[in-house]
């Protein structure tokens, strides 16, 4: 005890001095904030007013987005701005009144300016109104003697000449948030954009460019005297996408008569997208203007879902599309040869249950061709039955449906290829074979993103290539896509037959989409229609023969089609999606023939992506 | 040796202990921080965003984090002691081998909510460790040498790791919260003054193992106008923007040096500039003012204090959140080289923030425990 009150006794003495210490270094830095503050207070003051050098952040240039001819999709334009300095102007809102008889100004941008310049320091700029035209700022010039503390900038906007032709692929800019602020400082300067969706975000870091650099003298109120020294900011890189702008503008405006729907035009060989059109779509110039909030609550209130790329986002059912690939995997699994032959009554019983034809009366004696042409659902109820769920998944993920394709856009969906371990893994239930009847015809769990369907379409069609797709042609004067695709292990003899069928359903007289059919003999296309149910139809309304179209909107059948052009030498697939469009062969095949006519009148397969320098802006 | 009146007196209730919780202490910290958000609130050119509407946050997050460090009862981290310098060292080593990994210096780890710095939490560990071991020790165990050897590794060990990240500011100042631990646990006064001595002898030989921008900074300090767009610029602009403020500031937002962006790193290291900016000599004053009822009141607490975990720790603790405000704001008067170390509670940043309220949480703590007996070893 006695030891331990030394050490209190030492402890004590020694925190007196641990604390003494602590009050004279205080008392220095008092000292030395008085000498700075005070002595030499005077000196410093001077130093601060005099001329002192600013280092100030230069912007980048935003790279531009051009299609593969080298037309531009999203380009800078001068955006000129009228700033005021509330310091100079000592009564703010008397200059903004002078300024409201000069140019077209409104009593609430006024409010605005009067409202912020309060809160912020008198000498940093506040922006009055920004989007002047060269009238205005000539205006303001002139009259800038009678408008104290009001000047004229030049930044930069982004503008995108083709508007909601292309809103889905380029996406648009919008100001930083905190999330996605990094290391580069260029994002901290004040109205910077970055990209928020499509092309703008996924090559954002490539399209920004880098950061410059002024050195200047500026006096007391931060104005810019003489300029010392400067290091240019780097130009971001241009992106050179593999779509046809103006092929991409007939498909959008082709869309346009739907309430909802999306389109895919891509090369079968290469796997480059021509066109990905979704309906309806935002206009990305509002975006980069400021987006009022009645427009933005609109396009998020739309049933059509305007901001979704559906192209990419949107999963369907395939329905009768699907069955080139229930084919396949009969053929492949040896059940059946292209002659086996299938008695269609109208429907399909198996065990209890009745699975029906789309046609009541039945197709009769079809084979694998003409159930392709007349779309038979009997053909394939019997034949999934005996080759199983899992053979039809294992064709069905080969031909790229069921997983993301590594497509450049962000939103890309899965899509779902539904068979036994998926069950188990996800429902915890185990696969009935009432589910492998309806999956055979594209029904039930299984769905598909439009491009993926083009994929599967391409891959049918270029002799059995895997490719994928892909939209960025170069960045800056780099090639982005160099490889060939693998061959697939799949029967060149299967394709074949897979071909002739789809040639069937358009051009044979009771094929499906005759009525779509390309009266040119060498722009001829080829496709499959399916028409998706939403919503199972009821035995009732079957008696009582109720038609689709008499149900609302929301209710309908969705409207597919999957096609290719020309017949013999395939270059071209399209796939089309039209939201509750009643029937494949009725919306959908119409505009899918008018894309595959206009691509390969247009042939854009014929000239290399530019790469060169960027053409001036047509408009 | 332990009154029974003391062990029933050490049992208390969680309403008397949020009764006896520091109140003066955390109106001073509070006050504190609000200079801190002013200050950020200003920096952003009057705006809530970016930094002064999250440094509200943490603030909110690690006061409530200090309030329950200051009710979980001391002997707990009294136990803890050795286990949270184990896992400071742990973390350190951690850092260091991400960093030779990821290349160039590495002194935080990701979280995803905050950004670690594991030096500041060795900064803490290392005052618990030290206090922990010192805790049985008489004034003759620490005449012995052979007794030192151990606290003497305790500092050696984490400061060898945070000089090779490079972290020359923070190392030096885990040697001097350490060093103050020898001096008040009772180590003799000659130990100090040969050290001071070995000190200033080894200065030319430390030289030559300075990276370059550590020469620079030490270079630029000794004639800061030798260089003022390049490694002066900092402390030039600092002393202009200081100076200018004279003896009533230029009022709050209209500080013209910070807001023109004549001086860097405005929210952070050189953050009482910004304040003695725009509120002059009277304001500088008034937070230094501030710091030191601070300072006070912990080494009130550490006299208060009836063991000697508690007393060293505490005093520790106090003396390690001093040197923090010397370090910084005499760097940025231009008095000691710049060495990139923040000013606690006022500066933006996670951990420094969240660092100096454990500090706080454990020496309230210690006083709201007062009367906990800590077992001995």
């Amino acid at each position: 005890m006695k030891q331990n009150s030394d050490t209190v006794k030492v402890f004590s003495r020694r925190a007196f001095v641990i604390g003494g210490l602590q009050a004279s270094i205080l008392a220095v830095l008092g000292g030395r904030l008085a000498y700075l503050q005070v002595s030499q207070g005077q000196r410093y003051k001077m130093m601060a007013d005099k001329n002192r050098i600013s280092i100030k952040m230069l912007a980048p240039s935003r790279g531009e987005i051009v299609d593969r001819f080298g037309v531009p999709l999203a380009v800078n334009n001068q955006n000129f701005r009228a700033l005021i300095i509330p310091e100079q102007a000592k009564d703010v809102e008397k200059s903004l009144r002078e300024l409201q008889g000069i140019i077209d100004l409104s009593d609430k941008q006024i409010e605005k300016t009067v409202k912020e310049s309060k809160k912020r320091p008198k000498f940093a700029a506040i922006e009055i109104k920004d989007d002047l035209s060269w009238e205005d700022v000539a205006r303001i010039e002139v009259n800038l003697p009678d408008l104290p503390g009001i000047s004229t900038d030049v930044g930069e906007r982004r503008t995108y000449p083709f508007g909601t032709a292309t809103a889905h692929i380029v996406g648009y800019v919008g100001a930083v948030n905190d999330k996605e602020i990094d290391s580069d400082p260029v994002l901290s300067l004040p109205g910077f954009k970055i990209g928020k969706t499509g092309i703008e975000k996924s090559f954002d870091k490539e399209l920004r460019g880098t950061a410059g650099a002024s050195e200047a003298e500026v006096n007391v109120i931060g104005r810019e005297v003489r300029e010392l020294k400067r290091k240019e900011s780097g130009q971001g890189k241009r992106v050179t996408l593999t779509i046809d702008g103006e092929l991409q503008r007939y498909a959008q405006d082709r869309l346009s008569e739907q309430r909802s729907a999306s389109a895919v035009v891509m090369d079968a060989h290469s796997g480059a997208v021509y066109a990905l059109a979704s309906y309806p779509a935002f206009n990305p110039n509002e975006f980069s203007s400021g987006l009022s909030v009645e427009t933005w609550e609109e396009l998020l209130a739309d049933a059509a879902h305007p901001l979704t790329n559906k192209a990419i986002a949107g999963q369907y059912p395939p329905a009768s599309t699907f069955k080139m690939i229930t084919l396949m995997a009969g053929l492949k699994s040896g059940h059946i040869n292209p002659k086996t032959s299938v008695y269609c009554p109208g429907h399909y019983t198996f065990g209890n249950n009745k699975f029906h034809c789309w046609k009541k009366s039945g197709h009769g004696w079809v084979n694998g061709i003409t159930a392709l042409a007349y779309s038979c659902d009997t053909y394939f109820y019997k034949l999934s039955t005996e080759i199983g769920i899992d053979n039809i998944a294992a064709m069905a993920r080969e031909f790229g449906l069921g997983d993301r394709l590594g497509f450049e856009l962000p939103q890309e969906s899965a899509g779902l290829v539904a068979d036994k371990a998926w069950k188990i893994a996800n429902r915890g239930q185990k696969w009935q074979l009432g589910e492998t009847i309806i999956s055979s015809i594209g029904q039930g769990s299984m769905q598909a993103t439009p491009l993926q369907l083009a994929v599967m379409t391409a891959r049918m069609v270029n002799g059995g290539y895997a490719v994928k797709p892909w939209v960025s042609g170069y960045v800056g004067d780099e090639a982005l896509r160099k490889e060939s695709w693998p061959k697939m292990e799949i029967s060149e003899e299967h394709l074949k037959l897979v071909k002739v069928g789809m040639d069937t359903v358009v051009n044979s007289k009771k094929g499906t989409a005759y009525g779509s059919r390309i009266e040119e003999p060498e722009m001829a296309m080829g496709g499959k229609t399916g028409t998706a149910q939403v919503k199972r139809i009821t035995q009732g309304e079957r008696t009582a023969g109720i038609k689709n179209e008499d149900l609302i909107w929301r209710h309908r059948h969705h409207a597919l089609f999957v096609g290719y052009a020309p017949i013999d030498n395939p270059r071209y697939v399209a796939s089309v999606v039209v939201e509750h469009g009643i029937g494949g062969s009725r919306t959908a095949a119409p505009i899918a023939r008018d894309l595959l006519l206009e691509v390969q009148k247009r042939d854009p397969a014929k000239t290399t992506i530019y790469a060169g320098k960027t053409k001036g802006n047509p408009a | 040796m332990i009154s029974s009146a003391n062990t029933i007196h050490s049992e208390i209730s969680f309403f008397q202990k949020i009764q006896s919780l520091n109140w003066g202490l955390m109106i001073l910290v509070i006050a504190t921080a609000c200079v801190g958000f002013a200050c950020l609130y200003s920096a952003a050119g009057g705006s809530m965003s970016p930094w002064a509407s999250k440094q509200m946050t943490r603030f909110i997050v690690g006061f409530i984090g200090m309030i329950i460090i200051a009710l979980i009862d001391i002997r707990w981290w009294y136990k803890l002691s050795w286990f949270f310098f184990a896992g400071g060292m742990v973390l350190l080593v951690i850092v260091e081998v991400m960093g030779q990994v990821g290349m160039g210096a590495q002194r935080w780890i990701n979280l995803g909510f905050i950004q670690l710095q594991p030096s500041e939490i060795m900064k803490i560990a290392v005052v618990m460790a030290l206090a922990r071991y010192f805790h049985a020790s008489t004034i003759e165990d620490m005449r012995r040498i052979k007794f030192l050897i151990v606290p003497v590794l305790v500092i050696a060990a984490p400061v060898s790791l945070v000089l090779l990240q490079p972290d020359l500011g923070t190392s030096l100042m885990i040697v001097m919260a350490g060093t103050s631990m020898f001096f008040m646990a009772g180590a003799s006064i000659w130990i100090f003054i040969a050290g001071a001595v070995a000190v200033c002898a080894s200065i030319p030989i430390a030289w030559q193992f300075l990276h370059d921008y550590q020469k620079a900074r030490v270079m630029t300090f000794l004639d800061p106008e030798s260089d003022p767009l390049g490694a002066g610029y900092h402390i030039t602009q600092s002393k202009i923007a200081l100076g200018s403020g004279g003896i009533d500031g230029k009022g709050f937002l209209q500080g013209t040096q910070s807001n023109l962006n004549f001086l860097p790193e405005k929210q952070t290291d050189f953050i009482f500039t910004l304040w003695a900016e725009e509120w002059g000599l009277w304001g500088g004053l008034g937070l230094l003012f501030l710091f030191w009822m601070i300072f006070v009141y912990g080494i009130w607490i550490a006299m208060r204090a009836r063991q000697n975990y508690t007393r060293f720790l505490v005093l520790g603790l106090t003396v390690n959140f001093s040197l923090y405000v010397f370090i910084n704001i005499a760097m940025v008067m231009g008095l000691i080289p710049v060495v990139g170390a923040p000013l606690p509670l006022i500066s933006y940043g996670g951990t420094s923030m969240l660092a100096a309220l454990a500090s706080f949480g454990l020496i309230m703590s210690a006083s709201v425990h007062r009367d906990s007996k800590v077992t001995r070893l």
